[in-house]
């Protein structure tokens, strides 16, 4: 009974869904709110039904009810409690079940705080929502039903892919889903506003913040995945530029985007166009990643082309809504009025050209993901896009972007001052420097590039303090007053001081790791000693042990340094049965932000064991950067304070200059 | 019957939340506008200028912007909205009362199996279904051994039944188990070579090899492992010695053993028996016969043989079969004329040339 109702209310979410995406638009045409706020009710009801299939699916799985295709594919009774929790969402049928259920949620967020927002606004913002709704609902229910039944059910399941059965499935699938599905919210206030034909200051006031959240949980999501795959696949690698992995990328870059676009559209009242079209791109890119990640397309364009039921569906949702999205703001954009001028040096202006550079290392991922799979379809020729490439295209344009990064702050709104601004920043470009010299005396004949990097990222870092000290007056006013005024800083200005130098605390781990990166590949038997980086691994035996659905096999490595014992690390090889694969588990030891990492291959037949163990200095900066970013962005979201943006006033200056 | 009441009881919900609303209409709406929105702004101002945050030259020009857009947005205001028509409001729930459920049940009834119940796995170990196919067993049994490993017996149920089933890896790991919680011996070494055997396709490795060997140390009159070691010097190329250790199998055999003709059919496969081209099946039948007609019987053999390789002389083991025959029937003439047929079979493939002249010498002809 639970499998057949929790079939039943997503149908139920869906009948919703339909009413919510017809019912208000009505209602705001012909000026009835009776009708619009059907949007709320409906909304809300539909969440409420989404979740209670959710929970269905969820209770399937834990109690192993094979009977259940979706169950009998991805489970496995012997499997620990929270991998059949997380194994609900391991899977493609149950991902999507995620994926409308964020959705939903958002949704229902909008309708239940909602209360300041005009009403046929939020009429249409709900009706966009549930036209999204109401495609994915139709996806699942005849593409990837997770309810589907087995009338024989076996007696066991197939198990969860290994390589998933990890802590990192619970947290990351839903960070990125509440990031990816967080854009729709922004999407769906750009297309509302676009059919209503009018911008509101509240629509600013609204946009900025879910922005701000779903970036938040992308920015988690991604760094999040990355050091997932860093320390399950075995390969020492944080970041492969695989399809899959731009696919998250991109959204997060067009969102970084938005993000600034709709400060610059909250505080000044410009760039109002610009940002609607950023929020269409943002939420487009997401639904391409969706795409790109569950049609199967990115395995082989073959395996597609053999079943393509659900890849072509979802490329219709694609085509849909982005092409629909688009032609209406090619359509409507240009009967928006137009918002506030500015000056090419100010605030305002330093934030286009965030938004040009952001723009276009974005277009350069999408090339890179999308080229490779355009020339197979086209030409039947596989090739893949990697490293290279990025790294000629992303990282030209990322250099002028994070020099660019501490100007930002320090420019006034409207009209700004570049020469006092490079000014304000002098400290920091001494600190950068005297880096890049220090670094260059000590890594000697090393590479010429990453001295140069790590200046940059202390530059950047540098800046957002000095604008800190800048606006708290530290060290020109005694200090108990620079504390009274830190304490009396907004906490957005905290939140953009952390995230720009979360940027630069991961821009030192990612050179830290690349360049001074030391390993030892080979095999080692029962007490051999490898050395990397100063550091002794002695390898001490190999055990054998039983887990609840696998059998490991451990390797005993004792690590010490100049001869004194520092700890133990134990890495493993784990054998699945049920699917007959294995995955390995690197045994990782920190050392302050550095780490030492072990992975076991293929032993031998004379009981020795093909291990990589790597040494790399810093890298953990390269997760704490996004977390500090994250964590900016959590401060500026606890702002509650209305956004003013006070312009620099002309006629100030003038007046100055008369007076002298 | 409650599955379907459980289904109402939900439509009855879902319809409930498109009716809620409708039925609220006078109530009246708070509803945001522009102008509050820059109120608030001018506001905010004070605070931020009382707080130093601002200068008052900014907070001037500040307020000067927003009071500019104020005035617009007061000029630009929203027609209120008109009041709720009652017919737009009947239609909107005669949508929900009739659309939902119609929407819900068409949608459902071709995807959804009402009449199944849930299987939640811990209801059906209770109780246990004899009519349950080989597979759904074994895997109990399975499950049951990765909870407990150390249980031996099971080792020993579950082990022959793999290796019946084609997975001779589980079977290996699961005779291994076995043994270290049973206890060594002559039988389940010999079991454990064979299945390592059959995880090799059948090939006695090195290690399968080690097993039987082992196994005959326990016990030098196990039979098994003493036939797989004769497979192994076979398979190395070692007939004579793979022929030595079978015959001495049937002299000390009684002659009711049930593995008599599979090690007769071995010792004819490498030559060592007086009816090579017979089969396992035909050695049985020719068991029962009398001297004359064993004797026409493999004469039929053999000519349906020679007739067979006239047409189709790719077969490189049939010519070597049908030479190997007639010189045991003492034909020399037929062996030799059948060799020169076979050569001119092959003539056109070295690979298949070099077969043959293998097996010749094998059987010592030609040299």
């Amino acid at each position: 009974m639970i499998a057949e109702s929790g079939h039943y209310a997503l149908v139920l979410a869906l009948g919703l869904t339909l009413i919510q995406s017809t019912l208000p638009v009505l209602g705001a045409r012909w000026r009835d709110p009776t009708l619009m706020n059907v949007a709320r009710s409906t909304a809300l009801a539909q969440l409420l039904f989404v979740a209670f299939s959710f929970a269905a699916l969820v209770t399937l799985h834990v109690t192993s009810d094979f009977s259940v295709v979706n169950v009998f594919e991805n489970s496995h009774s012997l499997k620990p409690l929270i991998y059949k929790v997380t194994g609900v969402w391991g899977n493609h049928e149950g991902s999507m079940l995620l994926w409308v259920l964020i959705l939903a949620l958002f949704g229902g967020l909008v309708a239940a705080f909602g209360n300041n927002l005009p009403l046929s606004l939020r009429a249409h913002v709900l009706a966009v929502q549930a036209w999204i709704a109401s495609a994915f609902y139709l996806f699942i229910l005849i593409t990837s039903n997770p309810f589907l039944r087995i009338a024989n059910p076996p007696i066991e399941g197939r198990d969860l892919n290994p390589v998933l059965q990890d802590i990192g499935l619970a947290v990351h699938p839903p960070m990125l889903y509440l990031g990816y599905v967080g854009f729709s919210i922004s999407f769906s206030f750009a297309v509302a506003a676009l059919l209503e034909g009018r911008i509101d200051a509240a629509w600013a006031r609204w946009v900025r913040p879910w922005t701000l959240m779903a970036w938040i949980f992308l920015t988690l999501g991604i760094a999040m995945g990355s050091y997932w795959a860093y320390y399950e696949l075995g390969w020492g690698g944080w970041w492969f530029w695989d399809p899959v992995e731009n696919a998250s990328l991109m959204p997060w870059l067009a969102g970084t985007a938005l993000l600034h676009s709709a400060v610059v559209m909250e505080k000044r009242n410009a760039l109002k166009v610009w940002t609607i079209l950023l929020s269409i791109l943002a939420f487009s890119l997401s639904l391409l990643g969706t795409f790109l990640v569950r049609s199967g397309v990115l395995t082989s364009v073959h395996a597609f082309a053999t079943d393509p039921t659900r890849g072509v569906f979802i490329l219709l949702i694609l085509c849909i809504f982005i092409g629909g999205s688009l032609t209406l703001y090619a359509w409507r954009a240009p009967a928006l009025k137009q918002g506030g001028l500015f000056a090419p040096i100010s605030r305002e202006g330093a934030l286009v050209l965030n938004n040009l550079f952001l723009t276009t290392a974005c277009t350069t991922v999408f090339i890179g993901t999308l080229y490779p799979l355009a020339l197979e379809v086209l030409t039947g020729d596989k090739i893949s896009v990697g490293a290279p490439f990025f790294n000629l295209t992303f990282a030209p344009l990322f250099v002028p972007l994070m020099v660019a990064v501490p100007f930002g702050p320090l420019l006034a709104w409207k009209r700004g001052d570049l020469l006092g601004a490079a000014q304000r920043l002098t400290a920091a470009g001494v600190a950068s420097l005297i880096a890049v010299a220090v670094l260059w005396a000590w890594t000697r004949g090393g590479s010429a590039f990453a001295p140069l990097a790590i200046g940059l990222a202390i530059f950047v870092i540098a800046g957002a303090l000095s604008d800190l000290a800048e606006r708290t007056g530290l060290f020109r006013v005694p200090s108990a007053t620079a504390m009274r005024r830190a304490r009396g800083l907004p906490r957005s200005t905290w939140g953009t001081v952390f995230a720009h130098a979360g940027v630069g605390v991961a821009l030192i781990g990612i050179v830290c790791e690349t360049t001074w990166n030391s390993e030892y590949i080979g095999t080692m038997k029962p007490d051999d000693i490898a050395k990397v980086a100063g550091y002794e691994l002695k390898l001490d035996g190999l055990t054998q042990r039983q887990g609840p659905n696998f059998r490991e096999m451990l390797a005993q490595f004792t690590v010490s340094l100049d001869g004194k014992r520092l700890s133990a690390m134990a890495p493993s090889k784990r054998n699945f049965t049920t699917r007959g694969s294995s995955t390995t588990e690197a045994a990782l030891l920190t050392l302050g932000a550095s780490q030492l990492y072990i992975s076991l291959g293929d032993a031998t037949a004379d009981g020795a064991i093909a291990v990589r163990i790597y040494h790399k200095p810093l890298v953990l900066l390269i997760w704490f950067g996004p977390i500090l970013m994250a964590f900016g962005g959590v401060l500026s979201l606890s702002d509650r304070r209305l956004r003013v943006g006070a312009p620099k006033p002309a006629k100030a200056m003038r007046g100055l200059q008369a007076a002298e | 019957m409650t599955l379907w009441f459980v289904f109402a009881l939900m439509t009855a919900a879902a319809i409930f939340a498109v009716l809620w609303p409708l039925g609220r209409h006078g109530r009246p709406q708070k509803d945001g506008s522009e102008a509050v929105v820059y109120k608030d702004q001018l506001t905010e101002i004070d605070r931020d200028v009382a707080a130093g945050l601002i200068g008052s030259s900014e907070a001037e020009a500040a307020r000067v912007e927003i009071s500019r857009r104020l005035l617009a947005a007061a000029a630009n205001q929203r027609d209120p909205p008109l009041a709720s028509s009652l017919s737009l409001r009947r239609s909107a729930a005669i949508i929900a009362l009739i659309g939902l459920p119609i929407v819900a049940v068409a949608l459902y009834l071709p995807l959804g199996s009402p009449q199944l119940g849930d299987f939640p796995l811990a209801q059906r170990t209770r109780a246990p279904d004899g009519a349950q196919p080989l597979e759904n067993l074994v895997a109990q049994v399975e499950a049951h051994l990765e909870k407990n490993p150390t249980d031996g017996r099971g080792w020993n149920v579950i082990a022959p039944v793999l290796a019946r089933l084609g997975r001779y890896d589980d079977a290996v790991r699961a005779y291994r188990n076995s043994i270290t919680y049973n206890g060594d011996s002559a039988q389940r070494r010999a079991d454990l070579g064979e299945a390592i055997a059959g995880a090799a396709g059948g090939v006695i490795t090195a290690e399968a090899k080690a097993e039987f060997e082992r196994a005959v140390a326990l016990n030098a009159d196990e039979v098994k492992a003493t036939y797989f070691l004769g497979v192994a010097a076979e398979q190395d190329g070692r007939t004579a010695e793979a022929g030595s250790i079978w015959r001495a199998m049937l002299e000390k055999a009684p002659s009711d053993a049930p593995w008599r003709p599979l090690v007769q059919a071995a010792l004819a496969r490498i030559g060592g028996s007086s009816a090579p081209v017979l089969s396992d099946d035909a050695m049985a039948a020719a068991k029962d016969m009398s001297e004359s007609d064993r004797g026409a019987m493999i004469r039929g053999m053999v000519e349906r043989l020679a007739v067979r390789l006239k047409q189709n002389g790719d077969d490189v083991e049939g010519w070597l079969r049908l030479v190997r025959a007639y010189m045991v029937m003492g034909d020399h003439d037929k062996a030799k004329s059948a060799l020169t047929d076979a050569r001119q079979a092959v003539a056109n493939d070295a690979e298949r040339l070099r077969q043959l002249n293998q097996g010749l010498k094998n059987l010592g002809l030609d040299g």
